[in-house]
């Protein structure tokens, strides 16, 4: 499972590398839309530090709905579809592969989402430091539940009813983000927020690996 | 002399698709180490005959067994292991190499990378081996899609449409390779408009229509 995993997970991520869709796309995306949102607060609230956890997580949810959709349509064309299905991967190896390439697309843009908070919206800079391990955490559960209900989807129909499916998933992870990264940067209980990210992380895990093969099945 | 059992063996094979009948009680046996070609107009049902016999598509009513595999109680990802298949569509990731995607699916089905040059070299894509498959032309894309199915071994070949957009000197390369591979004991089915060209593969001639067979000629 873990080979299949990283095989999946090499292959998922060196496309990406090659199409250039994080550089070009999602990445200038997420910063105009980070830098968007900000103004949409209106002058008082722009440039606010106590605005970039909920603005940051607002951001990456639109970038994790992008990220998952493309994760999908690597895989869409019937033809590829089929010479894949006859390779015999286990289909739990693949959801951690795919869940772990996500991650690592979603990892990449929250550093500079983070670092352009930094910048533009004067967080602490000790203060994210500190957020990290609940960011990097809370963008893994989102990364194994966008994965998840991406298959759930299907290839493309999920622009469609992604959104929708995925509201009651996503959406306590983006509570208990938003409160540990300003617990971090304003002080406040960080663990507590951090732990239900974690569990949440642990949980779309393991259902994924127990009913992805049912989905790709069905 | 007791013959042996069938290496497919379809009874009133039924598949519907959002209630669609792509096969209408498909009867058919298939015998190891043999050539059948599956011709008919479009929309006949030839590539839903060789989705079924891959375990790609699920029987809807009927009975059917490929290779020992039950198609209604079995396990078709076994199934789908033991099969070769080649699409008309690509059957690869358009953003890796030719190697990258060889190096894929050998490392997915266990297999020494070291087979990738000997493998490219058979389908005569060694001056490609590090050419994106988007960048190939029609011809190429197939034998790419041919050097995936090498590498496997399979014991049946299911290949639609293997002539569609091939020159002539394409052609005679599949039929070349076809009937070797039909002489080291391997089944092949091949879905094709016409019949085959090379009359020395002296083939199965199935003729379907309307998702029914139509026409057996042997």
């Amino acid at each position: 499972m873990i080979r299949t995993a990283l095989l999946v997970a090499g292959k998922d991520l060196r496309i990406e590398r090659r199409s250039h869709v994080l550089l070009w796309q999602v990445l200038p995306f997420g910063v105009m839309a980070m830098l968007l949102t900000g103004l949409a607060l209106g002058p008082a609230r722009a440039g606010h530090s106590a605005s970039a956890p909920g603005l940051f997580y607002l951001v990456m949810l639109l970038v994790t709905l992008l990220m998952i959709n493309r994760s999908q349509v690597i895989e869409d064309s019937p033809g590829t579809r089929a010479s894949v299905a006859t390779l015999g991967l286990d289909p739990a190896g693949v959801f951690l592969g795919k869940a772990l390439a996500l991650a690592v697309e979603l990892w990449l843009t929250g550093v500079v989402l983070l670092a352009g908070a930094v910048l533009v919206l004067h967080t602490a800079f000790v203060g994210t430091l500190s957020a990290l391990p609940s960011v990097a955490v809370t963008l893994g559960a989102l990364a194994a539940a966008g994965t998840l209900y991406g298959a759930l989807s299907g290839g493309e129909g999920a622009a469609t009813l992604l959104p929708i499916l995925s509201l009651p998933a996503f959406a306590p992870l983006l509570i208990a983000g938003e409160r540990s990264y300003s617990a971090a940067l304003h002080g406040g209980s960080l663990w507590r927020w951090w732990v239900i990210s974690l569990v949440a992380l642990v949980a779309y895990l393991a259902i994924g690996v127990l009913l992805y093969g049912v989905l790709e099945e069905s | 002399m007791v013959s042996p059992a069938p290496l497919v063996e379809l009874r009133n094979a039924v598949v519907l698709i959002g209630g669609f009948p792509l096969l209408s009680g498909v009867d058919l046996e298939l015998h190891a180490g043999t050539l059948s070609v599956v011709t008919g107009a479009n929309g006949a049902g030839k590539t839903s005959l060789l989705r079924l016999l891959g375990g790609l598509v699920q029987l809807s009513s009927g009975a059917g067994v490929v290779g020992g595999v039950d198609l209604v109680k079995g396990d078709l990802r076994e199934l789908r292991r033991r099969v070769g298949w080649l699409g008309h569509e690509g059957s690869f990731y358009d953003d890796l190499s030719v190697t990258e995607n060889l190096t894929f699916a050998a490392k997915a089905l266990g297999r020494p990378t070291e087979e990738i040059e000997a493998v490219l070299g058979l389908v005569g894509l060694e001056n490609r081996a590090t050419t994106r498959a988007e960048q190939l032309s029609a011809g190429q894309r197939r034998r790419l899609g041919l050097a995936w199915v090498l590498l496997r071994r399979p014991e049946l070949w299911l290949l639609d449409e293997p002539y569609a957009s091939l020159d002539d000197e394409g052609r005679n390369f599949f039929d070349q390779l076809i009937g070797d591979v039909v002489k080291s004991g391997a089944t092949v089915v091949v879905s094709a408009h016409d019949r085959l060209r090379s009359t020395a593969l002296a083939p199965r001639t199935i003729t379907m229509a309307g998702g029914l067979v139509v026409g057996d000629e042997r």
